[in-house]
Protein backbone atom coordinates (compact mmCIF):
# COMPACT_ATOMS: atom_id res chain seq x y z
CA UNK A 1 0.00 0.00 0.00
CA UNK A 2 1.26 3.62 -1.13
CA UNK A 3 1.87 6.00 1.89
CA UNK A 4 4.15 8.21 0.77
CA UNK A 5 6.84 9.82 3.35
CA UNK A 6 6.08 13.61 2.51
CA UNK A 7 2.02 13.56 4.06
CA UNK A 8 0.63 13.79 7.10
CA UNK A 9 -2.26 11.68 7.93
CA UNK A 10 -5.44 11.31 10.05
CA UNK A 11 -6.73 8.18 11.92
CA UNK A 12 -9.82 8.10 9.54
CA UNK A 13 -7.72 8.42 6.53
CA UNK A 14 -7.24 11.13 5.39
CA UNK A 15 -4.02 12.20 3.38
CA UNK A 16 -2.64 16.02 4.55
CA UNK A 17 -0.35 18.24 2.42
CA UNK A 18 1.02 21.44 4.26
CA UNK A 19 1.06 23.99 1.08
CA UNK A 20 1.51 27.11 2.92
CA UNK A 21 -1.45 28.38 5.04
CA UNK A 22 -3.46 25.66 3.31
CA UNK A 23 -3.62 21.93 3.68
CA UNK A 24 -4.91 19.79 0.29
CA UNK A 25 -6.63 16.97 1.77
CA UNK A 26 -8.00 13.75 -0.09
CA UNK A 27 -8.09 10.14 1.15
CA UNK A 28 -5.09 7.25 1.48
CA UNK A 29 -5.06 4.52 -1.01
CA UNK A 30 -5.55 1.90 1.70
CA UNK A 31 -9.06 4.30 1.95
CA UNK A 32 -9.88 3.65 -1.39
CA UNK A 33 -9.13 0.28 -1.70
CA UNK A 34 -11.43 -0.31 1.07
CA UNK A 35 -13.83 1.56 0.00
CA UNK A 36 -14.20 0.08 -3.50
CA UNK A 37 -15.03 1.58 -6.43
CA UNK A 38 -15.79 5.26 -5.70
CA UNK A 39 -19.15 6.29 -7.45
CA UNK A 40 -19.59 9.82 -5.89
CA UNK A 41 -18.25 13.01 -4.01
CA UNK A 42 -19.73 15.26 -2.47
CA UNK A 43 -17.72 18.19 -2.36
CA UNK A 44 -17.89 20.52 0.56
CA UNK A 45 -19.52 24.53 -0.26
CA UNK A 46 -16.74 26.68 -0.47
CA UNK A 47 -15.79 28.96 2.24
CA UNK A 48 -17.21 27.16 4.98
CA UNK A 49 -15.90 26.80 7.74
CA UNK A 50 -15.33 23.70 9.15
CA UNK A 51 -13.78 22.59 13.18
CA UNK A 52 -11.29 19.79 13.02
CA UNK A 53 -12.80 16.07 12.87
CA UNK A 54 -15.95 17.58 11.19
CA UNK A 55 -17.47 15.55 8.75
CA UNK A 56 -17.63 18.06 5.78
CA UNK A 57 -17.51 15.77 2.67
CA UNK A 58 -19.04 12.48 1.30
CA UNK A 59 -16.98 9.67 -0.69
CA UNK A 60 -19.89 6.97 -1.50
CA UNK A 61 -18.22 3.59 -3.10
CA UNK A 62 -20.75 1.02 -4.57
CA UNK A 63 -20.83 -0.50 -1.10
CA UNK A 64 -21.25 2.46 1.03
CA UNK A 65 -21.43 5.94 1.77
CA UNK A 66 -18.08 7.57 3.79
CA UNK A 67 -17.72 11.02 5.61
CA UNK A 68 -14.71 12.78 4.78
CA UNK A 69 -13.24 14.87 8.05
CA UNK A 70 -12.08 18.10 8.43
CA UNK A 71 -8.18 17.34 9.50
CA UNK A 72 -7.94 20.64 11.49
CA UNK A 73 -9.81 23.57 11.64
CA UNK A 74 -10.48 25.78 8.58
CA UNK A 75 -12.00 27.30 5.84
CA UNK A 76 -12.77 25.37 2.42
CA UNK A 77 -10.63 27.53 -0.16
CA UNK A 78 -10.82 25.07 -3.12
CA UNK A 79 -12.80 21.61 -4.13
CA UNK A 80 -12.04 19.26 -7.06
CA UNK A 81 -14.80 19.54 -9.58
CA UNK A 82 -13.14 17.42 -11.49
CA UNK A 83 -14.19 14.59 -9.32
CA UNK A 84 -18.15 15.36 -10.06
CA UNK A 85 -17.83 13.55 -13.53
CA UNK A 86 -14.98 11.29 -12.87
CA UNK A 87 -15.28 10.28 -8.57
CA UNK A 88 -12.69 7.45 -10.06
CA UNK A 89 -9.75 9.50 -9.24
CA UNK A 90 -9.83 8.83 -6.30
CA UNK A 91 -9.31 5.36 -6.42
CA UNK A 92 -6.66 5.94 -9.54
CA UNK A 93 -5.01 8.65 -8.04
CA UNK A 94 -5.78 9.28 -4.25
CA UNK A 95 -2.54 11.16 -4.23
CA UNK A 96 -2.67 13.37 -6.95
CA UNK A 97 -5.84 13.95 -9.33
CA UNK A 98 -8.02 12.55 -6.65
CA UNK A 99 -7.22 15.32 -3.79
CA UNK A 100 -10.91 16.52 -2.41
CA UNK A 101 -10.48 19.89 -0.68
CA UNK A 102 -8.16 22.71 -0.10
CA UNK A 103 -8.19 24.26 4.22
CA UNK A 104 -7.33 27.59 4.78
CA UNK A 105 -5.76 26.64 8.17
CA UNK A 106 -6.62 28.75 11.08
CA UNK A 107 -3.62 27.18 13.58
CA UNK A 108 -0.86 25.71 12.05
CA UNK A 109 0.14 24.37 15.35
CA UNK A 110 -3.28 21.94 14.95
CA UNK A 111 -1.34 20.29 12.31
CA UNK A 112 0.90 18.58 15.28
CA UNK A 113 -2.40 16.14 16.33
CA UNK A 114 -1.98 14.26 12.75
CA UNK A 115 0.24 11.23 12.19
CA UNK A 116 3.48 11.08 10.45
CA UNK A 117 4.07 8.41 7.87
CA UNK A 118 5.62 5.92 10.29
CA UNK A 119 2.31 6.59 12.61
CA UNK A 120 -0.35 5.98 9.75
CA UNK A 121 1.95 2.71 8.28
CA UNK A 122 1.09 1.35 11.66
CA UNK A 123 -2.50 2.24 12.26
CA UNK A 124 -3.30 0.43 9.14
CA UNK A 125 -0.78 -2.41 9.83
CA UNK B 1 -16.70 -14.38 0.64
CA UNK B 2 -14.77 -10.80 0.95
CA UNK B 3 -16.55 -7.94 -0.36
CA UNK B 4 -14.50 -8.07 -3.44
CA UNK B 5 -11.66 -9.93 -4.86
CA UNK B 6 -10.21 -6.87 -7.74
CA UNK B 7 -13.33 -4.19 -8.14
CA UNK B 8 -17.31 -4.88 -7.42
CA UNK B 9 -17.60 -3.01 -10.73
CA UNK B 10 -15.28 -5.21 -12.75
CA UNK B 11 -16.70 -8.12 -10.98
CA UNK B 12 -20.08 -7.24 -11.78
CA UNK B 13 -19.10 -6.57 -15.28
CA UNK B 14 -17.23 -10.12 -15.66
CA UNK B 15 -20.77 -12.06 -14.54
CA UNK B 16 -23.05 -9.96 -17.19
CA UNK B 17 -20.30 -10.79 -20.20
CA UNK B 18 -18.31 -13.63 -19.17
CA UNK B 19 -18.41 -15.92 -15.90
CA UNK B 20 -17.86 -15.57 -12.50
CA UNK B 21 -17.34 -17.49 -9.66
CA UNK B 22 -19.02 -17.18 -5.91
CA UNK B 23 -17.68 -19.18 -2.80
CA UNK B 24 -20.98 -19.77 -0.90
CA UNK B 25 -19.83 -22.39 1.22
CA UNK B 26 -20.85 -19.84 3.88
CA UNK B 27 -25.05 -21.10 3.01
CA UNK B 28 -26.39 -23.29 5.28
CA UNK B 29 -27.76 -26.97 4.57
CA UNK B 30 -30.44 -28.56 5.94
CA UNK B 31 -31.50 -32.02 5.36
CA UNK B 32 -35.09 -33.37 6.26
CA UNK B 33 -35.25 -37.38 5.55
CA UNK B 34 -37.90 -39.88 6.47
CA UNK B 35 -41.32 -40.91 5.76
CA UNK B 36 -43.91 -37.76 5.89
CA UNK B 37 -41.02 -35.62 5.13
CA UNK B 38 -42.89 -34.40 1.97
CA UNK B 39 -46.15 -33.66 3.97
CA UNK B 40 -44.51 -31.72 7.22
CA UNK B 41 -42.29 -29.48 4.73
CA UNK B 42 -45.92 -28.50 2.86
CA UNK B 43 -46.71 -27.44 6.41
CA UNK B 44 -43.38 -25.53 7.15
CA UNK B 45 -43.01 -23.81 3.62
CA UNK B 46 -45.06 -21.18 1.65
CA UNK B 47 -44.40 -22.96 -2.04
CA UNK B 48 -46.39 -26.32 -2.74
CA UNK B 49 -44.09 -29.41 -2.61
CA UNK B 50 -45.91 -31.35 -4.12
CA UNK B 51 -44.98 -29.74 -7.73
CA UNK B 52 -41.23 -31.23 -6.88
CA UNK B 53 -40.16 -33.88 -8.95
CA UNK B 54 -37.24 -35.66 -7.22
CA UNK B 55 -33.88 -33.81 -8.39
CA UNK B 56 -36.01 -30.28 -8.71
CA UNK B 57 -36.03 -27.26 -6.42
CA UNK B 58 -38.18 -24.10 -5.73
CA UNK B 59 -38.01 -21.18 -4.19
CA UNK B 60 -40.05 -20.65 -0.93
CA UNK B 61 -40.11 -19.39 2.12
CA UNK B 62 -40.33 -19.98 6.00
CA UNK B 63 -42.58 -18.23 8.15
CA UNK B 64 -43.54 -17.30 11.85
CA UNK B 65 -46.98 -17.71 13.09
CA UNK B 66 -47.32 -14.05 12.21
CA UNK B 67 -46.49 -14.81 8.51
CA UNK B 68 -43.43 -12.52 9.06
CA UNK B 69 -40.16 -14.48 7.13
CA UNK B 70 -37.62 -16.30 8.84
CA UNK B 71 -35.60 -16.86 5.81
CA UNK B 72 -36.14 -17.41 2.00
CA UNK B 73 -34.49 -20.26 0.80
CA UNK B 74 -34.45 -23.40 -2.15
CA UNK B 75 -36.05 -26.53 -1.13
CA UNK B 76 -34.39 -29.49 -3.58
CA UNK B 77 -35.97 -32.89 -3.66
CA UNK B 78 -33.11 -35.04 -3.98
CA UNK B 79 -35.11 -38.19 -2.86
CA UNK B 80 -38.78 -39.04 -2.69
CA UNK B 81 -38.84 -38.51 1.64
CA UNK B 82 -35.19 -36.55 1.43
CA UNK B 83 -34.80 -32.95 0.98
CA UNK B 84 -31.92 -30.52 1.11
CA UNK B 85 -32.41 -26.62 2.26
CA UNK B 86 -29.97 -24.11 1.31
CA UNK B 87 -30.64 -21.36 4.03
CA UNK B 88 -29.28 -18.13 4.40
CA UNK B 89 -25.81 -18.31 6.48
CA UNK B 90 -26.85 -16.04 9.49
CA UNK B 91 -30.74 -17.81 9.71
CA UNK B 92 -28.86 -21.32 9.77
CA UNK B 93 -29.24 -21.88 13.31
CA UNK B 94 -32.54 -20.12 13.70
CA UNK B 95 -34.07 -21.94 10.77
CA UNK B 96 -32.85 -25.31 12.24
CA UNK B 97 -34.41 -24.59 15.46
CA UNK B 98 -37.61 -23.40 14.25
CA UNK B 99 -37.98 -26.37 11.99
CA UNK B 100 -36.63 -28.97 14.88
CA UNK B 101 -39.36 -27.62 17.23
CA UNK B 102 -41.93 -28.84 14.84
CA UNK B 103 -40.45 -31.76 13.41
CA UNK B 104 -42.72 -34.93 13.62
CA UNK B 105 -40.67 -37.97 15.16
CA UNK B 106 -40.34 -40.08 12.10
CA UNK B 107 -38.92 -36.98 9.78
CA UNK B 108 -34.78 -36.51 10.63
CA UNK B 109 -33.46 -33.33 10.22
CA UNK B 110 -29.34 -32.53 10.40
CA UNK B 111 -27.76 -29.24 10.11
CA UNK B 112 -24.83 -30.23 7.15
CA UNK B 113 -23.49 -26.67 6.96
CA UNK B 114 -20.37 -27.93 8.29
CA UNK B 115 -19.81 -30.65 5.56
CA UNK B 116 -20.83 -28.77 2.60
CA UNK B 117 -18.95 -26.27 0.94
CA UNK B 118 -20.41 -24.41 -2.65
CA UNK B 119 -19.49 -21.96 -5.22
CA UNK B 120 -21.98 -20.63 -7.60
CA UNK B 121 -20.27 -19.90 -11.60
CA UNK B 122 -22.84 -17.67 -13.18
CA UNK B 123 -22.73 -15.83 -16.40
CA UNK B 124 -23.28 -16.29 -20.17
CA UNK B 125 -19.90 -18.30 -20.53
CA UNK B 126 -20.98 -21.52 -17.60
CA UNK B 127 -21.93 -23.63 -20.05
CA UNK B 128 -18.58 -23.77 -21.60
CA UNK B 129 -17.28 -23.73 -18.29
CA UNK B 130 -19.50 -26.43 -17.05
CA UNK B 131 -18.16 -28.71 -20.37
CA UNK B 132 -15.00 -27.81 -19.60
CA UNK B 133 -15.28 -28.79 -16.16
CA UNK B 134 -17.28 -32.12 -16.30
CA UNK B 135 -17.29 -33.07 -19.89
CA UNK B 136 -18.02 -32.27 -23.31
CA UNK B 137 -20.66 -34.96 -23.51
CA UNK B 138 -22.09 -34.37 -20.09
CA UNK B 139 -25.67 -32.20 -19.75
CA UNK B 140 -26.61 -29.20 -17.45
CA UNK B 141 -29.35 -30.00 -15.51
CA UNK B 142 -32.45 -28.09 -16.72
CA UNK B 143 -33.35 -24.99 -14.63
CA UNK B 144 -33.99 -25.79 -11.00
CA UNK B 145 -32.61 -29.46 -11.65
CA UNK B 146 -29.87 -31.02 -9.18
CA UNK B 147 -27.86 -33.37 -10.55
CA UNK B 148 -25.01 -35.32 -8.83
CA UNK B 149 -21.62 -35.59 -11.14
CA UNK B 150 -18.35 -37.68 -10.99
CA UNK B 151 -15.56 -34.16 -10.76
CA UNK B 152 -11.95 -35.60 -10.40
CA UNK B 153 -12.47 -38.88 -8.02
CA UNK B 154 -15.51 -36.92 -5.85
CA UNK B 155 -18.85 -36.47 -6.01
CA UNK B 156 -20.87 -32.93 -6.61
CA UNK B 157 -24.22 -31.71 -6.60
CA UNK B 158 -24.89 -29.09 -9.04
CA UNK B 159 -28.27 -27.17 -9.34
CA UNK B 160 -29.25 -24.65 -12.36
CA UNK B 161 -29.73 -21.70 -10.24
CA UNK B 162 -28.59 -18.27 -8.85
CA UNK B 163 -28.68 -14.92 -7.75
CA UNK B 164 -27.66 -13.04 -10.62
CA UNK B 165 -29.93 -13.16 -13.53
CA UNK B 166 -27.27 -14.38 -15.44
CA UNK B 167 -27.40 -18.35 -16.41
CA UNK B 168 -25.44 -19.80 -13.83
CA UNK B 169 -24.94 -22.94 -11.81
CA UNK B 170 -24.74 -23.75 -7.66
CA UNK B 171 -22.03 -26.47 -7.00
CA UNK B 172 -21.77 -28.47 -3.54
CA UNK B 173 -19.18 -30.48 -2.89
CA UNK B 174 -17.77 -32.34 0.83
CA UNK B 175 -16.09 -29.38 2.47
CA UNK B 176 -12.50 -31.04 2.18
CA UNK B 177 -13.11 -30.44 -1.32
CA UNK B 178 -13.78 -26.79 -1.62
CA UNK B 179 -10.28 -26.07 -2.55
CA UNK B 180 -9.82 -28.17 -5.21
CA UNK B 181 -12.82 -26.64 -6.65
CA UNK B 182 -12.23 -23.56 -6.68
CA UNK B 183 -8.77 -24.04 -8.17
CA UNK B 184 -9.87 -25.76 -11.29
CA UNK B 185 -12.73 -23.57 -11.81
CA UNK B 186 -10.64 -20.82 -11.96
CA UNK B 187 -7.86 -22.41 -13.91
CA UNK B 188 -10.08 -24.29 -16.23
CA UNK B 189 -12.17 -20.67 -16.31
CA UNK B 190 -9.39 -18.58 -17.77
CA UNK B 191 -10.10 -19.29 -21.09
CA UNK B 192 -13.70 -17.75 -20.56
CA UNK B 193 -12.63 -14.96 -18.59
CA UNK B 194 -13.58 -16.10 -15.10
CA UNK B 195 -13.36 -14.19 -12.16
CA UNK B 196 -13.84 -14.51 -8.56
CA UNK B 197 -16.25 -12.33 -7.15
CA UNK B 198 -17.03 -11.26 -3.99
CA UNK B 199 -20.62 -10.04 -1.69
CA UNK B 200 -20.38 -6.78 -3.62
CA UNK B 201 -20.56 -8.14 -6.80
CA UNK B 202 -23.27 -10.48 -5.51
CA UNK B 203 -25.70 -7.17 -3.99
CA UNK B 204 -25.07 -5.64 -7.20
CA UNK B 205 -26.21 -8.19 -9.20
CA UNK B 206 -29.12 -9.49 -7.43
CA UNK B 207 -30.15 -5.82 -6.76
CA UNK B 208 -30.67 -5.25 -10.63
CA UNK B 209 -32.63 -8.14 -11.02
CA UNK B 210 -34.50 -7.04 -7.63
CA UNK B 211 -33.82 -10.62 -6.26
CA UNK B 212 -34.49 -9.56 -2.17
CA UNK B 213 -32.26 -9.73 0.08
CA UNK B 214 -32.91 -11.26 3.78
CA UNK B 215 -31.86 -9.09 6.59
CA UNK B 216 -32.86 -5.69 4.34
CA UNK B 217 -35.88 -6.44 1.83
CA UNK B 218 -37.35 -9.41 4.05
CA UNK B 219 -37.74 -9.62 7.45
CA UNK B 220 -39.68 -11.15 10.74
CA UNK B 221 -41.67 -8.26 10.00
CA UNK B 222 -42.78 -8.56 6.47
CA UNK B 223 -44.34 -11.28 4.66
CA UNK B 224 -44.32 -12.28 0.92
CA UNK B 225 -47.49 -11.04 0.18
CA UNK B 226 -46.09 -7.29 0.95
CA UNK B 227 -42.76 -8.35 -0.59
CA UNK B 228 -44.37 -8.78 -4.05
CA UNK B 229 -43.33 -12.36 -3.74
CA UNK B 230 -46.68 -14.03 -3.36
CA UNK B 231 -45.75 -16.26 -6.56
CA UNK B 232 -43.81 -18.14 -4.31
CA UNK B 233 -46.76 -18.54 -1.73
CA UNK B 234 -49.38 -21.44 -2.58
CA UNK B 235 -52.38 -20.44 -0.44
CA UNK B 236 -54.29 -23.40 -2.07
CA UNK B 237 -52.03 -25.35 0.45
CA UNK B 238 -54.82 -26.50 3.07
CA UNK B 239 -52.21 -25.36 6.09
CA UNK B 240 -48.89 -23.70 6.46
CA UNK B 241 -47.70 -21.55 9.37
CA UNK B 242 -48.43 -18.39 8.64
CA UNK B 243 -51.28 -19.11 6.16
CA UNK B 244 -54.24 -16.92 7.67
CA UNK B 245 -52.14 -14.07 7.87
CA UNK B 246 -51.19 -13.94 4.40
CA UNK B 247 -55.07 -14.84 3.55
CA UNK B 248 -55.56 -11.47 5.41
CA UNK B 249 -53.14 -9.67 3.64
CA UNK B 250 -53.84 -10.88 0.14
CA UNK B 251 -57.72 -10.02 0.99
CA UNK B 252 -57.17 -6.99 2.57
CA UNK B 253 -54.12 -5.91 0.09
CA UNK B 254 -50.86 -5.11 2.07
CA UNK B 255 -50.51 -1.36 3.43
CA UNK B 256 -47.04 -1.06 2.14
CA UNK B 257 -45.40 -2.82 -0.98
CA UNK B 258 -41.65 -3.64 -1.69
CA UNK B 259 -41.18 -1.18 -4.53
CA UNK B 260 -37.92 -1.07 -7.13
CA UNK B 261 -37.23 2.34 -8.04
CA UNK B 262 -34.62 3.86 -10.05
CA UNK B 263 -32.92 7.56 -9.43
CA UNK B 264 -33.24 9.95 -12.24
CA UNK B 265 -30.44 11.95 -12.22
CA UNK B 266 -26.49 10.88 -11.49
CA UNK B 267 -26.27 11.49 -7.80
CA UNK B 268 -25.68 10.16 -4.92
CA UNK B 269 -26.55 6.21 -4.79
CA UNK B 270 -29.67 5.49 -2.52
CA UNK B 271 -29.43 3.32 1.16
CA UNK B 272 -30.84 1.37 3.22
CA UNK B 273 -33.03 3.66 5.36
CA UNK B 274 -33.45 6.62 3.21
CA UNK B 275 -36.50 8.00 3.18
CA UNK B 276 -38.87 7.95 0.28
CA UNK B 277 -41.37 11.08 -0.40
CA UNK B 278 -44.22 11.49 -2.66
CA UNK B 279 -45.18 15.10 -3.60
CA UNK B 280 -43.58 15.92 0.20
CA UNK B 281 -45.23 13.20 2.03
CA UNK B 282 -42.79 10.43 3.44
CA UNK B 283 -44.30 7.17 2.48
CA UNK B 284 -41.74 4.75 2.78
CA UNK B 285 -37.97 3.56 3.42
CA UNK B 286 -35.37 2.27 1.08
CA UNK B 287 -34.27 -1.41 2.39
CA UNK B 288 -31.75 -1.97 -0.86
CA UNK B 289 -29.78 0.30 -2.33
CA UNK B 290 -26.77 0.86 -4.83
CA UNK B 291 -25.27 2.25 -8.10
CA UNK B 292 -26.21 0.07 -10.46
CA UNK B 293 -22.99 -1.10 -12.57
CA UNK B 294 -24.64 -2.09 -15.58
CA UNK B 295 -27.14 0.55 -15.76
CA UNK B 296 -24.86 3.65 -14.24
CA UNK B 297 -27.53 5.34 -12.56
CA UNK B 298 -28.63 5.01 -8.58
CA UNK B 299 -31.53 1.68 -7.91
CA UNK B 300 -32.86 0.56 -4.68
CA UNK B 301 -36.07 -1.39 -3.16
CA UNK B 302 -37.96 0.38 -0.83
CA UNK B 303 -41.52 -0.67 1.47
CA UNK B 304 -43.84 2.28 0.33
CA UNK B 305 -47.35 2.89 1.45
CA UNK B 306 -49.74 0.53 -1.13
CA UNK B 307 -50.94 3.53 -2.53
CA UNK B 308 -48.05 5.09 -3.37
CA UNK B 309 -46.53 2.14 -4.48
CA UNK B 310 -47.73 2.04 -8.34
CA UNK B 311 -45.57 1.29 -11.42
CA UNK B 312 -44.70 4.79 -12.79
CA UNK B 313 -44.92 6.82 -9.54
CA UNK B 314 -42.14 9.61 -9.14
CA UNK B 315 -41.24 9.79 -5.96
CA UNK B 316 -38.09 11.14 -3.79
CA UNK B 317 -35.13 9.78 -1.96
CA UNK B 318 -33.93 11.88 0.81
CA UNK B 319 -30.31 11.40 0.75
CA UNK B 320 -28.54 13.85 3.62
CA UNK B 321 -31.49 16.02 3.89
CA UNK B 322 -31.52 16.77 0.32
CA UNK B 323 -34.41 14.94 -2.00
CA UNK B 324 -33.50 13.26 -5.27
CA UNK B 325 -35.80 12.03 -8.05
CA UNK B 326 -36.72 8.89 -8.73
CA UNK B 327 -39.60 6.57 -10.05
CA UNK B 328 -41.19 3.54 -9.32
CA UNK B 329 -40.24 0.84 -12.29
CA UNK B 330 -41.07 -2.92 -12.99
CA UNK B 331 -39.23 -5.78 -11.85
CA UNK B 332 -36.22 -6.34 -12.97
CA UNK B 333 -34.59 -3.36 -13.05
CA UNK B 334 -31.84 -4.85 -15.60
CA UNK B 335 -33.45 -6.44 -18.54
CA UNK B 336 -30.35 -7.99 -20.46
CA UNK B 337 -30.13 -6.04 -23.99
Amino acid sequence: MNVPDDLLYAETHEWIKREGENVRVGITDHAQSELTDVVYVELPKMDRQANAKEAIAVVESVKAASDIYAPVKGTVVEVNRALEPDPGLINREPYGQGWIFVLKIDNPDELKNLKDVAAYRKQIG
Amino acid sequence: MPVQYTSIIDEHQGVRNNVGIFDISHMGQLIADGSGAHAWLNTMLTNNIDKLNVGTGQYTFLLNEGGGIIDDLIVYRIEEQKFLLVVNASRTNEDFAWLDRHRPKHVDLTNRSADFGGVAIQGPRVVELFHALFGKNVDLPPRNHIVDFGFDGTNVSVARTGYTGEDGVEVFFRASDAARFWNTALQKGKAFGIKPCGLGARDTLRLEMCYPLNGSDLSPERNPIEAGLGFFVDLTKPNFIGRDVLLRTKDAGPQEKLVSFRMKEKGPPPRPHYSVFDNGERVGEVTSGTLSPSLNYGIGMAYVSAPHAKIGTQIDIEIRERKFPAMIEKKPLYKKS
